[in-house]
């Protein structure tokens, strides 16, 4: 017998991907609606490190609370994070990266000496030090996720702007007297966009992680509101006697992180049109 | 004699290569003292091996390279006084490169109808008319304007970039090596239509080759670069029955001759590779390669001087004529 071959546009692991995220931004949309309990209120010490089971599926914390209604509700403040800092990160980027490139000259300098003093410094100690300046809570960690790891965005887009810029379409178009902005915007970027996407899922990922370490060392987001990377910093005293605690959300954080890569990866291919012939 | 649409004057192009640390600066004078000028509605050929300069000279009349000294001008005013768009206006470029010099991530409509938005064409119909006239002027079905380049063969690319060349209306098209990216059987449709295309539009064009064959057979004034310097200028007659200057016979007798219909005059070939432009030669940049060399060559730079009105070569022995570089054969 034959199985039907089916043909996904753009391959598995965009699929994959795509389901993963998009589950997860589904979640963090209607967690009120799917959520069992309040994920800080309904702390009830009676029920104190349940292990799953059939009225607690991903068990309960020290205080009692539904781990799954917190997992449900951190991923509202994993994705945000995750989105709003690469938007920040890839917006500073490729707006550096792109005119350094093109333009050259003294601007290229300038921006490549700031990319290379950010690569030098640890990210997180940054992040770690914009945090303590901020002080604790959500928008100073998008601030701190958000300024401070633009420069794989702009060296992605650096580089390949130098090697487009030689291309015939971008010398007709200086040519045919388009604008440097024009140029750059509608010759140059479109081009270069697939690693840049590729550099923003990944660095998604990298951001939810992120969190979840400066969270962990209690700087991100305070108990006893819930973060995927809060809720592992918490977990950390039991992980012999509740595994549980420290389980669920690090599985929350690995499927997200996997499916943001994947998707990366599957979207890579599909905004290359040489990959999509039309039929005519 | 009609007013020159493109007028050089002593025009260089140099670079400099190289750092204070690695091995001290060199200047490349990839383009150095070339005087031309192409009058309205003439072909003029510009050939030469790869590394003379013949490029760099055609980035130049374009405005993308800065001329080191020099002056360009067009329509009779220095261009550093015309508009950029002015510009673009006049003077268009048609690629070596079809593959690359078409943006991957644009329709052809989108290639084409750009350009004229960007020079103020406003009115959607008139836009839609000239982008389908000049897809059809080229060869090209109006309905193809969704399609992106990569569904196009290299010679049909190739005549998008010609319409693109000329969707402003240009005067004069300077085509860099048209149709050496192309395979052999689709030059000569390429070649057809630039001819066709300049007679219907009375463009002019500089077409600029390696291939003699092209050159003889589009243009009607040939100049013959050498290491940034124009050694021979005349008309097509001149250039190919009458060369002076040893360098264009030897690439007359390069052209291959499958047939044998000419015999090679063994003499007339160049012997050795082009000299680095980082370290030409002194004298005259040929004489290593020559076989009329004399010491005189090694000394002197040799003016590019008229042997008949408008035929000029840069050789001490210009006047040295009957050393042809291929005998016709005699009938068997």
């Amino acid at each position: 017998m034959r199985m039907p071959r089916l043909r996904l546009k753009g391959g598995t692991s965009l699929w994959i991907g795509g389901t993963l995220v998009a589950v997860a931004i589904a979640v963090a949309v209607a967690a009120p609606l799917i959520a069992r309990t309040d994920p800080v209120m309904d702390a009830n010490l009676m029920n104190a490190e349940i292990p799953p089971g059939l009225e607690f599926p991903f068990g309960t914390d020290a205080q009692g609370r539904d781990i799954y209604s917190r997992i449900v509700y951190g991923a509202r403040i994993s994705l945000t994070v995750g989105i709003v800092s690469q938007i920040l990160n890839s917006l500073i980027g490729v707006t550096l990266g792109l005119t350094a490139g093109y333009w050259g000259g003294w601007w290229d300098d300038v921006v490549t000496g700031l990319t290379n003093l950010m690569l030098a410094i640890p990210s997180l100690i940054f992040a770690l030090a914009i945090m303590a300046i901020l002080g604790p809570g959500l928008s100073s960690l998008l601030a701190a996720l958000g300024l401070t790891a633009w420069s794989y965005s702009c060296r992605i887009a650096r580089a390949q702007v130098l090697s487009l810029k030689s291309q015939g379409y971008i010398q007709a178009a200086r040519i045919l007297g388009y604008g440097d902005l024009r140029i750059m915007f509608t010759q140059v970027l479109p081009n270069i966009l697939g690693p840049l996407i590729v550099i923003a899922t990944l660095g998604m990922g990298g951001a939810i992680l992120s969190e979840a370490a400066l969270s962990f060392l209690g700087l991100g987001i305070r108990p006893p509101f819930p973060s995927w990377g809060s809720m592992l910093s918490e977990a950390r005293d039991q992980i012999t006697t509740a595994p549980w605690l420290s389980v669920f959300p690090g599985l929350a954080i690995f499927f997200t992180v996997l499916g943001l890569n994947l998707l990366g990866d599957g979207l890579r291919d599909i905004l290359d049109p040489q990959s999509t012939t039309r039929r005519t | 004699m009609a007013e020159p649409l493109l007028a050089l004057d002593s025009l260089a192009v140099h670079f400099t290569v190289g750092s204070l640390l690695a091995g001290g600066v060199k200047v490349l004078k990839a383009v150095d003292g070339v005087t031309l000028d192409v009058k309205p509605g003439e072909c003029l050929g510009l050939v030469g091996e790869s590394g003379c300069g013949k490029s760099t000279l055609a980035l130049a009349i374009m405005g993308l390279l800065p001329p080191t000294r020099g002056r360009l001008a067009l329509e009779g005013r220095d261009i550093k006084t015309v508009d950029r768009m002015a510009t673009a206006r006049t003077v268009q470029m048609v690629f070596q490169d079809p593959y690359a010099s078409l943006n991957p991530r644009q329709t052809v409509r989108r290639t084409l109808a750009d350009p004229l938005r960007i020079h103020g064409v406003t009115d959607k119909a008139e836009i839609e008319a000239r982008v389908a006239d000049m897809m059809a002027k080229v060869g090209l079905r109006p309905e193809q304007a969704d399609r992106y380049p990569h569904e196009f063969s290299g010679g049909q690319r190739q005549r998008i970039g010609i319409a693109r060349a000329l969707i402003l209306r240009p005067k004069l098209v300077i085509c860099d090596e048209p149709v050496s990216a192309l395979d052999v059987s689709i030059r000569a449709q390429i070649i057809n239509l630039l001819l066709d295309l300049k007679d219907e539009l009375g463009l002019a064009y500089i077409m600029i080759s390696h291939d003699l064959g092209v050159v003889e057979h589009v243009s009607d004034r040939v100049a013959v670069m050498y290491l940034g310097r124009i050694v021979e200028q005349g008309s097509w007659q001149e250039i190919f029955e009458d060369p002076r200057h040893p360098y264009t016979r030897a690439l007359i007798a390069a052209i291959p001759d499958p047939f044998h219909r000419a015999v090679v005059v063994e003499t007339a070939k160049a012997k050795g590779e082009i000299a680095s432009a980082l370290n030409p030669p002194p004298g005259c940049h040929f004489h290593p390669r020559c076989p009329l060399k004399q010491d005189v060559c090694v000394r002197e730079v040799p003016a590019l001087d008229p042997v008949s009105p408008g035929h000029l070569a840069a050789c001490h022995f210009r006047d040295l004529a009957g050393t042809p570089a291929t005998a016709l054969r005699p009938p068997r």
